[in-house]
């Protein structure tokens, strides 16, 4: 038998995971400057790759100071829905009464969009952080909720009455057994929240803000600056991923049990 | 067909009898008057079990076979006293039942161990649910894993190990903090035929050294009467005792003893019971 050979470098470094959608970054942004010299497009109408990361580079210190703000809001709105989130869940799975008369209203309370009633915030709490923090909260909340409430409602009924007829009490059992089942489809909630939670803040600071990126956003939108408004969304997108992979790296800390992050080892009797 | 099948004036030998004379023998463990259970649903009432009246004694392997649907889980939930009877009594160890008493191990078709905690400490569930002292009881749930062959995987996550393995830790589970009785729903149902076996055996080793009372629910009727001390067969819902039979086979049993002229006549005559019920599934 062959002896089994070390893959060569670059296969080695392709199977990082953090390579392959770099590479398909990179592909994108390609085809995004070939198509703008291609089809002749108009600066003002979408930026060169290019101008986007001249910009990025020259305003730098003036869009991480604005970046501030906005994530600043989004990790407190994000904060609030798990903290509200999470034990609606508990009493919505808990009682079947309650279930009945808040769970038809939360799904219709989904369909009011958020941009519309965001300006009614800013009536009622003026120009600083509590209009975005409430956006946030309220694009993070519902997903939270829906999460939770079938991670808790999955519990094998059996496994909760085997708990039970050890004499565990009601909030034993629920701490052993329903907490720890619902916690993989509460944080697959969490991380829709979260980047539900950004899009939230800025939200918050389209409407009514002198400060953050949604507020950068819209005055470069104003004034035709492409560029900024382009560099502003690549800064959005970053903090959505930094954020996303914050919670994915608690999740892995706190549920490295799940299927999801096992590996392939089985021992038979 | 047997002498014993054939109709004659003398009494049947004391296996096939319908309704076993050893009850009355021995210090009952778990009693049953008049026990019924109705389910109120939307739709009305449905009747699972009709009045049941039976004993089972003090370390005894009692085996309850019967079609699917029958009430036999729900037999297992009244006992252990997470579901209240519609009418009757349970008495277990002489003590009126209406809650969970903790006086029993409870093993189900599936090993339900919980993923996030390691084998030794799904072992000691019922010593946190119970709030027993945790250093006394460890060293009992480690002589458990070895009595069942999972000594060295007390620190493995339960998907670590196979079916047949997990089912033993969850009967470790069960025995842990030292119930007097064990209530073992389908326990094999879900493991492959060569595993099932060697677990029957298994069982009945655990059995004997602990000197358990067990109440064991299964599909399979030579399972039940490899198994048992007597065998109770149930009929379709809602579910009724059709009948109590002894089995006379002595102890300990191999696996031989399912050659055995009294195994195989028991076998054919608990199924003919569900030959002329017509459902068994």
């Amino acid at each position: 038998m062959a002896e089994p050979k070390a893959p060569p470098i670059f296969a080695r470094a392709l199977n990082a995971a953090w390579i392959r959608p770099v590479l398909f970054l990179v592909f994108i942004v390609a085809i995004w400057d070939l198509s703008i010299r291609l089809f002749k497009i108009p600066a003002y109408q979408i930026p060169a790759p290019a101008d986007v990361v001249a910009v990025l580079r020259s305003d730098w210190p003036e869009l991480l100071r604005q970046s501030w703000p906005t994530t600043y809001a989004t990790v407190c709105g994000f904060l609030l829905s798990a903290l509200f989130g999470i034990p609606v869940a508990m009493v919505i799975a808990g009682s079947k009464t309650v279930e009945s008369y808040v769970y038809p209203l939360l799904v219709f309370s989904q369909s009011v969009p958020k941009i519309a009633i965001a300006p009614l915030f800013v009536v009622w709490f003026g120009f600083g952080i509590i209009p975005k923090v409430i956006s946030a909260f309220l694009l993070g909340f519902f997903p939270v909720v829906v999460s939770a409430v079938q991670g808790f409602k999955s519990v094998d009924p059996d496994m909760v009455d085997l708990a039970r007829a050890m004499q565990g009490s009601r909030f034993q059992v629920f701490r052993a057994v329903n907490l720890p089942h619902a916690l993989p489809a509460i944080f697959s909630g969490l991380k829709v929240s979260v980047t539900l939670a950004v899009v939230g803040a800025v939200v918050g600071e389209f409407v009514g803000s002198n400060s953050g990126i949604g507020y950068v956003m819209q005055r470069s939108i104003g004034t035709f600056d492409l560029p900024t408004m382009f560099a502003a969304l690549v800064i959005l997108a970053l903090l959505g991923v930094v954020l996303f992979w914050i919670v994915d790296r608690i999740e892995r800390l706190i549920i490295p049990w799940h299927v999801s992050h096992r590996e392939d080892i089985v021992f038979t009797s | 067909m047997t002498p014993a099948m054939r109709p004659t004036d003398l009494q049947p030998p004391a296996h096939l009898r319908l309704v076993s004379d050893r009850a009355e023998t021995g210090a009952p463990e778990i009693t049953l008057t008049g026990v019924s259970k109705t389910y109120r649903t939307r739709d009305g009432d449905v009747p699972s079990l009709r009045p049941l009246d039976f004993r089972i004694n003090e370390g005894e392997f009692f085996v309850v076979v019967g079609p699917s649907g029958c009430g036999k889980s729900t037999l297992l939930k009244l006992i252990s006293g997470l579901l209240p009877p519609t009418t009757g009594e349970i008495t277990v160890g002489g003590n009126k039942v209406t809650r969970p008493h903790g006086n029993v191990g409870i093993v189900f078709q599936n090993a339900l161990l919980l993923p996030w905690r390691n084998i030794l400490s799904n072992v000691m569930l019922p010593i946190d649910m119970k709030h027993l002292p945790r250093d006394r009881y460890l060293s009992r749930a480690k002589d458990l894993l070895k009595l069942v062959g999972l000594e060295g995987f007390e620190k493995k996550l339960p998907w670590q190990l196979s079916g047949g393995m997990q089912q033993r830790a969850s009967i470790c589970r069960a025995l842990v903090h030292d119930p007097k009785i064990m209530l073992m729903d389908e326990p094999f149902g879900a493991l492959d035929a060569l595993t099932r076996e060697r677990m029957n055996l298994e069982l009945m080793t655990i059995q004997r050294e602990t000197g358990k009372t067990v109440l064991l629910i299964t599909h399979s009727i030579p399972e039940a009467v490899f198994l048992a001390d007597r065998v109770m067969v149930m009929t379709e819902r809602p579910g009724a005792i059709a009948a109590i039979y002894d089995v006379p086979l002595p102890r300990p049993r191999s696996l031989d003893a399912m050659a055995d002229p009294v195994f195989i006549e028991l076998v054919q005559r608990i199924r003919k019971h569900f030959f002329t019920q017509g459902a068994l599934d």
